[in-house]
């Protein structure tokens, strides 16, 4: 199958984008990664996923398929000849969805909210408890679903290690920016150990991004969401001269940004620059 | 050994008819747990620690939890009368649209009938754009899942009863209006179903707990 065949709609800081790449990586599936420009939706995924407008989506063929759960359940489900990704066995799937779920639905939003509370403020001891108490509720998962194995799918990188994974980078940037704790090895052991095979899995490590780059990119989101003055900011990294936020009115500086192919600015990700694909116009 | 099926659920959560009419249609002989949601079983709680909730399937022992969980798990462990198409593109198509209906589309009703002011009118138009993508899903079908009830009917199986209850209820016109035609026609076409049928809690019973549900988001909602 050609690459072409399939396409990635995505970002490379979202934690969901990753869910569609380790899982696509597993089954050893080419892909051209299509990038959205950092702060802007473009006409192309407000098409391709009207209804909530996010990202990933997956373009296989002429199929759209949407959420990042179920665009790994799909690849699962195409892609037989690889190794599985959600479990055999139907209540190890039902418990694996279960979690999966638990983590998008309650855990991860819980995490989230940490990165923008102040400090001091009462709601972050909240937040902080919150995802405290998650954990703890998923290093149990742990136990369970591993069955001594290295990772919750066992022996091999499955469905909720995939579910889980994809927000470890997310959470050094808030444990680092946040000043806390929150995986911790005391409380947390089996997570711990889980997490850097998680990271250092052969499907895992060319896409997960590195704490400083995502650190930057959380902050220049952070800004940006406090005000909608221009931003300018510049990297002295050799493939992006700057950056400015969507509602800089600079037409110079826009021109700037619009020709240039889109970047990533995460070296680990070099290996995914694009080719001449008319991402931006 | 004799398969041990149970099914822990109140009276009227829909979520909990979803596991009702999946067993139902699939021929799968169940006992049924009646809980009592204000005064919840040791059990309940023992099996679903996490979020406390119906409904609960337990099946030799193991609890299954999260009604989207749960049909996909009866789905794949027996599989008589199937659920879910094969096709992977269209099975990942009705896992999407069950879940914009749980995440989407129920919240934007409750909103639209439990909101005042300008958060009403602002819910209602959102409760109008969520059903023309629901009516856009029905064309050329009978059912969601084509000539034949399936997994999405289920998923969007509350809104066959419940649409007309929280119209009475709130005086608002969700679907009784006509703009969405074929929705009506599923709904109709759903309600009648025998296997449906005989499950839907009883109506006047319906009335009465949103009736109540509804008057205490108001008195909450405007104290004056």
């Amino acid at each position: 199958m050609s690459t072409t065949d399939v396409k990635l709609l995505g970002g490379w800081p979202s934690p969901f984008v990753m869910r569609a790449r380790i899982a696509l990586n597993i089954k050893s599936v080419d892909y051209q990664f299509l990038q959205e420009k950092l702060g802007e939706k473009s006409e192309r995924l407000l098409k391709s996923n009207p209804v909530y407008k996010k990202i990933p989506v997956v373009i296989h063929a002429d199929k759209l398929i949407c959420e990042s759960l179920i665009i790994v359940q799909y690849i699962d489900d195409v892609w037989t000849s690889g190794p599985s990704i959600l479990p055999s066995d139907p209540y190890d799937r039902a418990i694996a969805r279960f979690w999966a779920a638990y983590i998008d639905d309650q855990w991860f939003p819980s995490v989230r909210g940490i990165a923008f509370i102040a400090e001091g403020d009462e709601a972050k001891k909240e937040a902080l408890e919150q995802v405290a108490a998650g954990l703890e509720l998923l290093e149990d998962a742990f136990t369970k679903c591993s069955k001594g194995g290295n990772f919750f799918g066992g022996e091999r990188i499955g469905y909720l290690d995939i579910a889980l994974g994809c927000f470890l980078a997310w959470l050094r940037v808030t444990e680092k920016l946040g000043n806390v704790k929150l995986l911790d090895e005391a409380k947390a052991p089996n997570l711990c150990k889980w997490a850097e095979c998680f990271c250092s899995d052969a499907a895992v490590k060319d896409v997960m991004p590195e704490t400083d780059w995502l650190s930057l990119n959380h902050n220049i989101r952070k800004t940006s969401r406090k005000s909608f003055r221009t931003q300018s900011t510049s990297f002295h990294n050799g493939n992006i001269r700057s950056l400015s936020s969507p509602t800089h009115n600079d037409s110079t500086e826009s021109k700037k940004i619009t020709t240039e192919p889109l970047l990533p600015i995460c070296p680990s990700n070099a290996s995914d620059l694009p080719s001449n694909d008319p991402i931006v116009r | 050994m004799a398969e041990e099926v149970k099914l822990f659920r109140n009276w009227s959560s829909p979520f909990a008819l979803r596991i009702v009419w999946a067993l139902k249609l699939k021929g799968i002989e169940y006992e049924t747990i009646l809980e009592d949601l204000q005064n919840k079983s040791s059990l309940l709680l023992q099996y679903n620690p996490v979020h406390k909730k119906v409904p609960v399937l337990l099946h030799n022992g193991k609890p299954i939890l999260e009604s989207l969980v749960i049909l996909e798990y009866i789905e794949e462990t027996w599989k008589q009368h199937p659920l879910l198409p094969e096709d992977p593109f269209e099975k990942a198509t009705a896992r999407f649209w069950a879940r914009f209906n749980d995440e989407k589309l129920l919240p934007s009703i409750r909103d639209a009938s439990t909101k005042q002011g300008k958060e009403q009118e602002e819910a209602i138009v959102q409760v109008e754009e969520n059903l023309k993508y629901v009516e856009e899903k029905l064309k050329g079908n009978v059912f969601f899942g084509g000539e034949t009830i399936g997994y999405l009917d289920l998923a969007f199986g509350w809104l066959a009863n419940l649409v007309s209850v929280l119209e009475e209820v709130t005086g608002l016109s969700l679907t009784a209006s006509g703009k969405f035609p074929l929705l009506s026609a599923w709904m109709q076409n759903f309600s009648d179903a025998p296997v449906i049928k005989e499950c839907w809690p009883p109506r006047d019973k319906l009335i009465i707990k949103y009736q109540a549900m509804i008057e205490k988001y108001t008195a909450v909602a405007a104290p004056k």
